[in-house]
């Protein structure tokens, strides 16, 4: 008998789009949205500024410069987290895109346009959701934990020189930077390092065996995983004379247009790594681990609070990000070798440089995503091995290198200018060169089977159960 | 056993590249790029928008929510032997037999109960029924608001029947009334009302 195709009819359920789903999927009426939403601001913006610029200028000429750099702190801190927020519903939306058309699916193409208004279903989704707090939970830890997640995630933000300074026309300057620390990057990794704490609460409070087991993963994960990036950061130190202030670092970057990642490939590598293991994200989902532990410390948070949790992941990313931007990617300067908008301090270059620094985020977390989809999952001992035997060792030697080209006085000029320091640039390229090959070398004379296992462990003495003679099975 | 039949296998080894990860992580990179870049028209051609349009299924053999069906006289074609129940890896099938108030059979089921959460769809049971009262069709969309609704009762299977006897009529419908199977005597398979005992 023939194969009998056919599909049946519909049982009801979605037959007919309804009127909403018409307007709201239809990409013309989302075109005129998006040309109306990018228009109209310029368009607000410049009419505001007809009417009120010039007093506001007055009014800004007037005022004590430590107060206006006061009140545009706030502005930048309301803007930073306006964009964080709103990135990172947008980043979800992106994530699952990204996902599906990896994985050849479509993804979320229902609510909107191209499921461009999934997010706000996600959100209404979120605060509608029952918020259950399990029994004999710990609870002032419990509610506490994504609170520590989120905050921790947001507070380095005030530290990132977004625009580098603006001077005024009329004398003095203003920083876009909100807090220019002396410690900057030590600031950065300490709260980093506070980071692991809404997770360990999260894990500790729910009392859950899997919640319990995610949180100690992810304290081991990071605990491991930060010391690569503090010596990325040490590498960095070295080079910049010391200074911890991050739009130096930057400054110095974007003066010869000789950026840290091509003086030290390979220490970005190692950087980049280690920062996809510090926001826990797969290939090093460890702490979340759907595979082993449901969803490992947030498994018992619903609504609200495991939203903050997915919050707290992308505003991690967002900060990574920006944290190596700043370091290793020449901050808001476009493109390398040239110092394009180095000493530019307009307030139209402020507002091009904004833009470059967030569009080299965005581009960092386009990778995170590319990586979390396509590189499969480290088992722990994997994890931990990639740490410490691997990372940290390549790590120290090329804090020790560094050291002893700084010793030797191979270091960057920041007023010879690109040209000027191409020795330098070749010395390190070379000497990257140089420990690659030796780390290619080493591997290539040690062996690992595909699993993963050490094959030097220790044999295992196996004490038998009962005295020999007497019918116990002796494996000695 | 002699030594020479044993092969030992070891595990392969790693090359130096592969512990490195990073060239392999490149060769991932091409790989899921052109999934996402270069293969949107496959993805396109391959997509079906689930509930405006449905999949193609072959409909004889689809294995989706079950029926009981019925013989031409109206009746319940089941004939409670439990064949089915018993062969049910799933133990999601509970009949009640009761005496048959029709001649041509001993049984016929009281309750014929399927727990639709519990069923692993493996068609066991329609392999197992010897006069092919019970067969799953293709209709997969099972939607209902509490569990005691996914208990179909055996008004709801045959209710299913007659909603699906026209897109997948009944398989072999006069032969097995009367659960005879194999080389039974014409006059007995296919009974008219005069042949009928």
């Amino acid at each position: 008998m023939p194969t009998r195709w056919g599909a049946l009819p519909n049982s009801g359920i979605d037959k007919n789009p309804t009127p909403v789903d018409r307007i709201i999927r239809d990409p013309k009426i989302v075109a005129a949205v998006a040309l109306v939403m990018l228009v109209l601001p310029p368009i607000g913006l410049t009419a505001a500024w007809l009417a009120f610029g010039q007093p506001l200028l007055d009014l800004m000429k007037a005022t004590d410069p430590a107060i206006l750099q006061f009140v545009f702190s706030l502005i930048m801190m309301g803007l930073v987290l306006f964009i964080v927020i709103h990135l990172c519903a947008a980043l979800i939306l992106a994530e699952r895109k990204i996902s599906a058309f990896i994985q050849d699916r479509q993804g979320p193409n229902r609510v909107g346009f191209f499921g461009l208004l999934q997010p706000i279903a996600d959100g209404i989704k979120f605060m509608l959701k029952e918020d259950v707090t399990p029994a004999r939970v710990d609870k002032p830890i419990f509610i506490l934990a994504p609170c520590i997640a989120f905050v921790v995630a947001m507070i380095s933000f005030p530290v990132i020189p977004w625009a580098g300074t603006v001077e005024l026309p009329w004398g003095g300057t203003l920083t876009t930077q909100v807090a220019s620390l002396d410690i900057g990057v030590l600031y950065i990794l300490a709260i980093n390092g506070l980071g692991v704490y809404g997770v360990v609460l999260a894990g500790w409070a729910s009392n859950n065996k899997y919640a319990h087991y995610g949180g100690m993963r992810a304290a081991a994960q990071m605990l491991s995983y930060e010391i690569p990036i503090g010596l990325g950061v040490l590498v960095l130190l070295l080079v910049s004379s010391g200074t911890l202030r991050l739009e130096v670092i930057q400054d110095q970057q974007t003066a010869t247009g000789l950026w840290n990642v091509f003086l030290h490939p390979i220490m970005f590598l190692l950087v980049l790594t280690a920062n996809y293991a510090e926001t826990n994200r797969a290939p090093f989902d460890l702490a979340e681990c759907e595979q082993e532990l449901i969803a490992g410390f947030h498994t018992e948070y619903s609504s609200m609070k495991f939203a903050l949790f997915f919050l707290a992941e992308y505003a991690h990313m967002i900060i990574g990000s920006a944290v190596l931007v700043t370091l290793f990617l020449g901050g808001w300067e476009p493109l390398p070798g040239v110092s394009l908008l180095h000493g530019n301090n307009t307030w139209w270059a402020a507002l091009i440089k904004f833009h470059i620094f967030w569009g080299k985020i965005i581009g960092l977390i386009g990778l995170y995503m590319l990586v979390r989809w396509t590189v499969p999952r480290f088992r722990f001992d994997q994890l931990m091995k990639l740490a410490w035997k691997g990372m940290i060792p390549i790590a120290m030697a090329l804090v020790v290198i560094e050291g002893v080209l700084v010793a030797v006085g191979i270091k960057v000029d920041p007023t010879a200018g690109f040209v000027g320091n191409f020795g330098v640039l070749a010395v390190h390229l070379l000497v990257n060169a140089v420990l690659l090959g030796f780390i290619l070398w080493q591997l290539s004379r040690t062996k690992a089977p595909v699993t993963g296992r050490q094959d030097n462990l220790p044999e295992i003495e196996v004490v038998p159960s009962r005295p020999a003679g007497q019918g116990g099975v002796s494996h000695a | 056993m002699r030594d020479e039949d044993v092969i030992e296998l070891k595990a392969p080894e790693l090359t130096a590249a592969e512990r490195l990860y990073l060239p392999q992580i490149v060769a991932g990179f091409r790989t899921t790029l052109r999934h996402m870049f270069l293969e949107k028209k496959k993805r396109d051609e391959n997509m079906v928008q689930y509930p405006d349009a449905k999949r193609q299924v072959r409909i004889d053999n689809y294995r989706g929510v079950h029926r009981l069906n019925k013989d031409p006289d109206g009746r319940v074609a089941c004939v409670a032997c439990f064949m089915c129940s018993t062969a049910c890896p799933a133990h999601c099938i509970h009949i009640e037999a009761g005496a048959s108030p029709w001649p041509d059979r001993e049984k016929y089921p009281v309750k014929f109960d399927i727990d639709e959460l519990r069923c692993i769809y493996c068609g066991m049971c329609e392999e197992a029924c010897p006069c092919d009262a019970i067969e799953l069709t293709p209709h997969y969309e099972l939607v209902a608001r509490t569990r005691q609704e996914m208990i179909f009762d055996k008004e709801k299977l045959l209710h299913v029947f007659e909603q699906t006897k026209h897109d997948k009529p009944r398989k072999n419908p006069a032969v097995t009334d009367y659960g005879l199977t194999g080389n039974q005597d014409k006059a007995v398979a296919r009974p008219t009302s005069q042949t009928k005992v």
